[in-house]
Formats: structure tokens, sequence, C-alpha cells
């Protein structure tokens, strides 16, 4: 065991795991981050605090981390290098083990063009593989990245994110492979509705081998209406939504119930995909239907490990 | 070449509220293949300053010159007859060769007529594009010349992010293309895709601006004093 973490119990004792999502608020409340840790308790084995997600200035993902911890609930803290030189990130990582976080999602982090500080003079001192290199010598050679040694290593179980779906498609297994290389324990990937590119992307893990190194958890989000089915499409950066898709959603009497419905379908098939380790639910602004999702494919309670 | 684009005119006039005696100063080198600060634009912009004093009834007299380079000291001190009589310079160098220009003459204001972006190339005629940010640490090497530093948004080292779609980077989909795109067919095409799988380590910023400001000399080319004293260089 690297870090003890639930979740790193649930995916070495061969578990398929489910991680969710939780969205910290734009706001100095903890109350919603609390809620939501109460009302998703037990629906998965860990739950992502993103980082001020599409660049969006939010509560913390530190704090909102502590949060969920007190709550009883795994966290998993993300940390972009979009915001933060490794200073920065290397003190929060030492400060999240402090508190005793255990799981950290190691990121790019989506440009600040894209959120609501435009204007902000972004960092990217060191990229989301730099990272992942720096905080795996923290716990296991107990160095920071310049070198020096640290009288406790943070205890940390590493994660990182890939999209089996970007450019050049022929470079992302290989971008895996250098994720791994540098110190990743889990991948989540971006949230797959074209299956087709998806198994074809696995089957290149397979073929190297990755899917022994490292859990994969694939990425799922619940589509609430055709409207967001196609603002996915068209709008968010290396995400393919298949017509197919899209018809279903346009067709449906209840279109919520009928985005459940694909989900459930979807984590049903990908428990079936080798090399595919787990689920990662990104139900985004619609935290309450994870409990009904995780149900319905059959992944309720969660082990016990 | 340095990409510059001029300031607005309004903010120009702004700028140079107060002053009497204005030398609107060109250059003849980046700025002008840019077509931002060269003769041409010189004379645009002194005659416009010209026809916007008489509308307004301003007092000001507007000359203009246009020099070989304002970064260098030598061609910038040439103007000196010209440059006496005045009370501001509207440069319209790039931020170096404005800098130039208040340095050789301390007690002008030098006033900077354009906006001084990057380092770059012309892509076609009218378009001029962002190649490198003087991190004084090349790495095109392992790259297939294609800078990663300055023109992939995010300044990544270890391959594309999770936004690169269509060859286009997401930042910017319309106008810019995504580096790590380009890099990778780079090498495919050098037969040297090897490359795409090596971990660049965390870069050292000390060779860039997180270093401070940057100095190089030349120990085999700087003069000593009396080679300075023979040659006349001022102190
Ligand atoms: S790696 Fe540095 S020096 Fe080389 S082109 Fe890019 S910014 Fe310029
Ligand atoms: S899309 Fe390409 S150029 Fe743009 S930030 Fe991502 S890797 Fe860099």
């Amino acid at each position: 065991m690297k870090a003890g973490s639930n979740l790193e119990r649930v995916l070495e004792s061969g578990n398929f795991a489910v991680t969710a999502e939780i969205g910290p608020p734009k706001s100095a409340s903890s109350n919603i981050v609390k809620q939501h840790a109460q009302m998703l308790k037990g629906y998965a084995d860990a739950f992502n605090l993103t980082d001020n997600q599409t660049a969006i200035v939010r509560l913390s993902s530190l704090a909102s981390a502590l949060i969920c911890l007190n709550e009883g609930v795994e966290p998993v803290m993300q940390m972009t290098c979009r915001d933060r030189n490794r200073i920065a990130l290397q003190s929060d990582l030492l400060g999240a083990s402090a508190l005793g976080i255990r799981n950290v999602l190691c990121l790019t982090g989506d440009h600040q063009t894209f959120g609501n500080e435009k204007g902000a003079k972004n960092v990217y001192d060191i990229d989301s593989i730099q990272e992942l290199m720096i905080f795996k010598q923290m716990r296991d050679e107990k160095r920071i990245s310049g070198g020096e040694e640290l009288e406790e290593a943070p205890k940390v179980f590493l994660g990182a994110a890939e999209n089996p779906f970007a450019d050049p498609f022929e470079f992302r297994v290989i971008r895996l492979a250098k994720k791994v290389a540098a110190g990743a324990d889990f991948i989540q990937t971006q949230a797959i509705y074209d299956m087709d590119r998806f198994e074809k992307w696995i089957e290149g893990i397979r073929e190297r081998g990755l899917d022994k190194k490292v859990h994969i958890l694939a990425g799922v989000i619940p589509l609430k209406s055709v409207g967001a089915a196609k603002y996915m499409k068209n709008k968010v950066s290396g995400m393919i939504v298949p017509d197919e898709i899209i018809d279903r959603m346009k067709k449906a009497k209840d279109p919520k119930s009928e985005g459940v419905k694909i989900c459930v379908e979807q984590i049903e098939h990908l428990k079936t995909v080798k090399g595919v380790h787990g689920v990662h639910i990104m139900a985004i602004a619609w935290e309450e239907i994870v409990p009904e999702i995780v149900r319905e494919a059959g992944l309720y309670p969660r082990p016990q490990v | 070449m340095i990409i510059a684009e001029q300031k607005p005119l309004k903010e120009i006039i702004h700028n140079l509220e107060g002053h009497r005696n204005i030398l609107v100063a060109g250059c003849r080198s980046c700025v002008a293949i840019c077509l931002a600060g060269g003769e041409k634009e010189v004379g645009i912009v002194a005659e416009a300053l010209r026809v916007y004093g008489e509308m307004h009834g301003k007092l000001w007299t507007i000359e203009e010159i246009t020099i070989e380079r304002q970064c260098e000291k030598e061609w910038v001190r040439e103007i000196q007859a010209v440059v006496s009589s005045k009370d501001a310079i509207l440069s319209m160098a790039c931020g170096v060769g404005a800098q130039v220009m208040q340095e050789i003459y301390p007690d002008i204001r030098v006033v900077p007529g354009l906006n001084t972006s990057n380092m770059g190339a012309p892509e076609e005629q009218g378009i001029w594009r962002e190649k490198c940010a003087g991190c004084g640490d090349c790495v095109l090497h392992l790259t297939g010349g294609i800078c990663p530093i300055a023109r992939c948004s995010k300044s990544l080292l270890n391959g594309p992010c999770g936004g690169s779609q269509n060859g286009r980077c997401e930042v910017n989909p319309d106008s810019t293309p995504c580096a790590w795109d380009q890099i990778y067919h780079s090498l495919k095409r050098l037969g040297k895709l090897e490359f795409m799988e090596q971990i660049i380590p965390p870069k050292n910023w000390i060779t860039s601006h997180s270093g401070g400001p940057r100095l190089i000399v030349r120990q085999d080319a700087v003069l000593t004093p009396e080679e300075k004293a023979e040659k006349g260089v001022p102190k």
C-alpha cells in the first residue's frame, strides 16, 4: 500500500471501483460540500473535489477535501498546474497529507481564458506529468523536486486524467504510458460517449500492458437534456458525443431518466471491458443523481475492504 | 523578429498630454517589417497628430524621424541635434528601442507609440505569429523544431493536453494550431517519434525571466578601458 486510502484498497483488492465528483461552490460556504458529502456517502469509494474547474474561482479543492474528510467521506483532491508553481504545489501536497487527504489527482488544468478570470496570469511552471514525477519522488524518496530531503514524506495515492478522445489519437496511449512512468497509480478518463474509440484506445493500453501497471477508471457524465449533450459535443474541448446519443436524448419523453439510462448502460458495458478497473461519475451540478446511477448499475453497496 | 502593433491613436494622444515639441521616432527594423513603426507608419501617425492638434487647438509641433535601429545606442545618438529641442519623444520602436531612447536622452520624456507583443515571424502578408518566448534554455532539438513554450498555450513539455482536437488548440481553435499536434507530426516526419515517449523533466526557469532580468556577457568581446578610450566610446 502506498497511501492506504480506501480507493487504493478497493482497487488493489480487485474490486470494480467507483469514484464521483463533487463540485465546490462559488462561495465561502462549506454547506454545499457538506450536504453533497452526506448525500453521497457510501455511494462511491472516493470523491473528487475539483480545483477551480474550467478556471472558475471556487472554494479550494484543499478546503473542500477537508470538509469531506470531516464528514467521513474520502476525498480525491484535484491539483492543477495552472495556478501554482512547484513550490505551492509541493507545499499544498504536504498540507493535504498532513490533514489526512490520501488521494490526489494531478492535472494540467483548463486554460484561464475559459473561466471567470480571463485576464489572470497563468503559471504552468510544470505540467501534469512533471507534477506526478515530483509527487512520486516526494512520497517514495522523501525528497522535494529541488532535491532537499523531507522529514516526513506525504502519503498519497496518485492519480492522473487522460482523454482518449483528444488528438493526435495515436499519441494518447503513449501519453498514458508517460503518466504511468511518471508515477500515476490510477487514471480517471474524460467522459466516454464514443465507445468504439474508447475500446480502440484501451486495446492500445492492453497491448502495452499498461492496464497491469495502473488502475483505469472510465469517466461517465449523465446527461440531463439534449441541450447538455449538444453543448458537450460542440463546446467542450476534447469531447466526442456521437449523434446516436443526441438522437436518443432528443426522442426521450423524460430526458433526465433517459440520461440516467444511457449512463447506466455505459457503466454496465464498461464493467465488461478488459483493463477497466472502475468508473468515475462526473454528474456536474447534478450530484444528487449519483446514488440512483450507482444502484441501477449494480454497484451498491460499495465493498468494505 | 520582434512583433509589435500600434497603440490606438486616442491612447497616444492621451499619453502625450501636456507636451509641446514632440518627435515621432520610428525604427527601420522589426517594427517596420510588421508595419507598426517604420517610416511610413511614422509619417501617418505624425500627420494624424498634426491634424488632431489643429482641430483641437493643441499648441504642439510634431516632427518626425526614422532611424535604422532604435535598440542600438550608436544610431540613437546620431539624432541628438533633432532630439535636443523636444520635450517628448513618441517612440514608434519596440519596447527595447523606446528604453534605449530614454537611456540616451534621460531628460526627455519617451512615450511608447507601440504595444510590443512577442518574438515571432511573418506567417503570410499581414499575419505574424509568436515563435519563441526567450526561455534561455532551448528544447527545439527535442520537439521537432517547434517551440512548446511559446506556441503551446499551457507551455506543456510532455505532449498535448486533453483539449487538443483536429490539430487545433483548445484555447483558440480558430486561430491557433495545437503546438503539440504540430510537434507530433514534425517528429513523425523526421523519424524521431521516440522523443515523444521521453519524459522531459521540470524545466529550469532560472534562464527565463523567472531568474530576473537577463544579462549576457561575452568576455572576449567586452572592450577594456584602454580600448574604449581609444575608440572614443562614451561612458
Ligand atoms: S524553447 Fe525557449 S529558446 Fe527555444 S524557441 Fe522555445 S522559448 Fe525560445
Ligand atoms: S491544445 Fe495543444 S497547444 Fe493548446 S494548450 Fe493543449 S497542448 Fe497546448
